[in-house]
């Protein structure tokens, strides 16, 4: 190491996927100094930027909003609130609609050359954010993980400190307010994109006071063949699956299915081929989302034609709904200073226990990104620069490599049949080797200052999660337990988890949240 | 994974280094890059996307190939063609229009999962 780098700013964004470019657009647009920080590269970093996703992007009428909102609440178990749907279709509409006139994005026109707006392309969406966020005059640090937040004596957060990786150098910024949009974590699952996504933020937040909500929804898996990395779910819905005898798999799909796809990968292997597709379909699919025929043309596989094998991928929180907790409809957390967005942020608000990827999520990274990034400089412009005391500290280090630690919190929550088909009897033994994992990072990791958070955070994520699910004592949402079958009306409630070296959970009561929807009240149209 | 960086196309302006989100480039002085980690390889194909030169080559394999495949033999430049980024082409954004998606029985209707 060669010094630090000090920095002085109004707002510091930490993450530069969908939800960390709009907080910084945001908070400069509003006359803010901001500091962006990624672990990566703004404009190719996360889950967004390496794909393609639908938008929840509906035009302002009454009825169509209505229906929009109506979708999914049961889905995600009713756990999601009016309120804030109609907030982030508001806030998406307006976004989305900016990324076309400002971001110049060129979307696709329908035959009556009306632009189609429900969707975009991951790179050439954060291709487009990055240069928003420069023009904007936001001072961008690739490549410079997060290690901690820097707070005064009074717990205010007042910064951030962590280390670029290019220059072998730490830095420190000292800011007014910290938005952490640091993504979801995916355990290294190899999850598209996802491998900067390891709870860095949710680590972050939590040694700050800050806590948890919705972690039980946090065991979403794509399908994706099984050489290769592109997690994209949705064509396989033009899907067959097959065993590799050449019968069909009964009941396999590529939503409501998907368990008996997992059931069967734990004994052998399936095959699938996308034969419903007819050639218009498959043209279509090809400029819809390119990368998903990367895996198959580079290995010489025609997907309408040979079968192939499959896999599933975990894909943790980035497609689960737990995160960070929010505290206001500012997207604040509690702690003074600190705000969330994006995967990082619990999505329960607009999606209870259930997200299929893409649509909501990217609406709820566009509209809490926003959000946060507003708050966050009204508060820096309120409150002023206050100065870190605490925090700022070396991440301590020891002998047990942290790509072991890694490994070890792999095995607890990627085997399909501890955390996606989910049992008591697995969790609890689970959660027990987990906090032993958790003793061995308190110990002391190797491998550098970034990766030993990484391993740490992945650890801290996996025990909130367990924790979680074990309380959750019914089936909901994402959340399927083979001993506590079926939906539990007691249960519509949400679950607070937070603490490190002793996790803690809450369950509130109903009363005391904010949504109050009830299944029969959410059938019956305004 | 990374498998190729073709020394021939390479003209050395280091942008797969900068945009590489897992850091699998190294900066060499008065040389082109060199694939340096190839372990912490992503198979995000957002390096070919990016390369001015279509230098670039990723398998679709998440682990290494046991040895890289022949220029020739692979079709360099690919996905960025698929993508319409490059001079003269058509950004592919404008035409992403993709089949619509077939919901399963009992699935509510609602925006396509992608």
């Amino acid at each position: 190491m060669i010094g630090v780098l000090e920095l002085d700013t109004d707002v510091l964004v930490a993450g530069g996927g969908p939800a960390g470019t709009w907080a910084a657009l945001r908070a400069a647009d509003a006359g803010a100094d901001v500091v962006l920080v990624d672990k990566g590269w703004c404009g190719a970093s996360g889950a967004t930027a390496a794909s393609g996703t639908s938008v929840w992007y509906v035009e302002p009428d009454a009825e169509a909003r209505e229906t929009a909102m109506a979708s999914r609440e049961g889905l995600g178990g009713y756990l999601s609130d009016r309120g804030w749907m109609a907030r982030v279709l508001d806030e998406t509409y307006a976004g989305v609609n900016e990324l076309a006139d400002r971001g110049r994005y060129p979307f696709p026109r329908d035959d009556e050359g009306r632009e189609i707006r429900r969707g975009v392309q991951g790179p050439e969406y954060m291709r487009r954010m990055r240069t928003l966020v420069r023009r904007a005059g936001v001072r961008i640090l690739d490549h410079s993980p997060l290690t901690g937040l820097l707070t005064t004596s009074d717990g205010v957060v007042a910064g951030a400190a962590g280390t670029r990786r290019q220059e072998g150098v730490d830095y420190r910024v000292r800011a007014g307010a910290v938005v952490l949009a640091t993504g979801g974590c995916a355990f290294g699952s190899g999850a598209l994109g996802c491998d900067v996504d390891t709870g860095d933020g949710a680590l972050a937040a939590a040694e700050v006071g800050a806590h948890l909500s919705g972690m039980e929804f946090s065991n979403a898996y794509a399908i994706a063949p099984a050489h290769s990395t592109v997690t994209k779910t949705a064509y396989y819905s033009y899907a067959s699956f097959y065993r590799a005898d050449g019968t069909v798999l009964e009941g396999a799909g590529s939503t409501r299915g998907r368990s008996v796809i997992a059931r069967t990968l734990l004994d052998e292997p399936v095959l699938c081929r996308l034969d419903h597709a007819g050639p218009a379909e498959q043209v279509a699919m090809r400029r819809g989302q390119p990368n998903f025929f990367l895996p198959f043309d580079r290995a010489g596989i025609d997907p309408f034609r040979d079968l192939f094998e499959i896999t599933l991928v975990a894909e943790g929180t980035v497609r689960g709904t737990g995160g960070i907790a929010l505290a206001g409809t500012d997207c604040a957390t509690g702690v003074p200073g600190l705000y969330a967005a994006g995967d990082a942020a619990s999505r329960e608000d607009i999606c209870g226990g259930f997200t299929g990827g893409g649509s909501h999520n990217a609406a709820w990274a566009l509209s809490s990104g926003s959000w946060a990034g507003r708050a966050a400089a009204a508060h820096a412009h309120a409150h002023g620069r206050p100065f870190p005391t605490t925090g700022a500290g070396p991440v301590p280090s020891g002998r047990t490599p942290a790509r072991d630690v890694v490994a070890a919190v792999q095995a607890e929550v990627l085997p399909y049949d501890i955390n996606l088909i989910r049992h008591g009897d697995r969790l609890r033994p689970a959660l027990e080797r987990l906090d032993g994992v958790w003793d061995t990072v308190r110990a002391g990791l190797d491998g550098g200052s970034w990766r030993v958070r990484e391993a740490t955070a992945m650890t801290a994520v996996a025990r909130w999660m367990y924790t979680a699910a074990l309380a959750r004592e019914e089936s909901r949402g994402m959340h399927k337990r083979e001993d506590r079958p079926g939906t539990d009306p007691a249960w519509q409630r949400r679950i607070a988890v937070g603490g490190l070296d002793d996790v803690w959970f809450r369950t509130p009561s109903s009363v005391e949240l904010p949504y109050r929807r009830a299944p029969l009240d959410a059938a019956s149209p305004a | 994974m990374i498998e190729l960086l073709s020394t021939d196309r390479c003209i050395g302006c280091d942008r797969c280094v900068d945009v590489c989100p897992t850091d699998v480039f190294d900066r060499v002085p008065g040389a082109v890059p060199v694939i340096a980690r190839q372990g912490d390889c992503q198979t995000c194909f957002l390096c070919e996307a990016w390369c001015p030169v279509d230098a670039l080559w990723v398998a679709a394999e998440r682990t290494p190939l046991p040895a890289p495949p022949a220029e020739a033999d692979v079709a360099l430049g690919s996905y960025r063609a698929a993508l319409g980024w490059g001079q003269g082409r058509t950004p592919g954004a404008r035409i992403a229009i993709g089949p619509p998606l077939i919901h399963e029985p009992g699935d509510p209707p609602g925006p396509p999962l992608v």
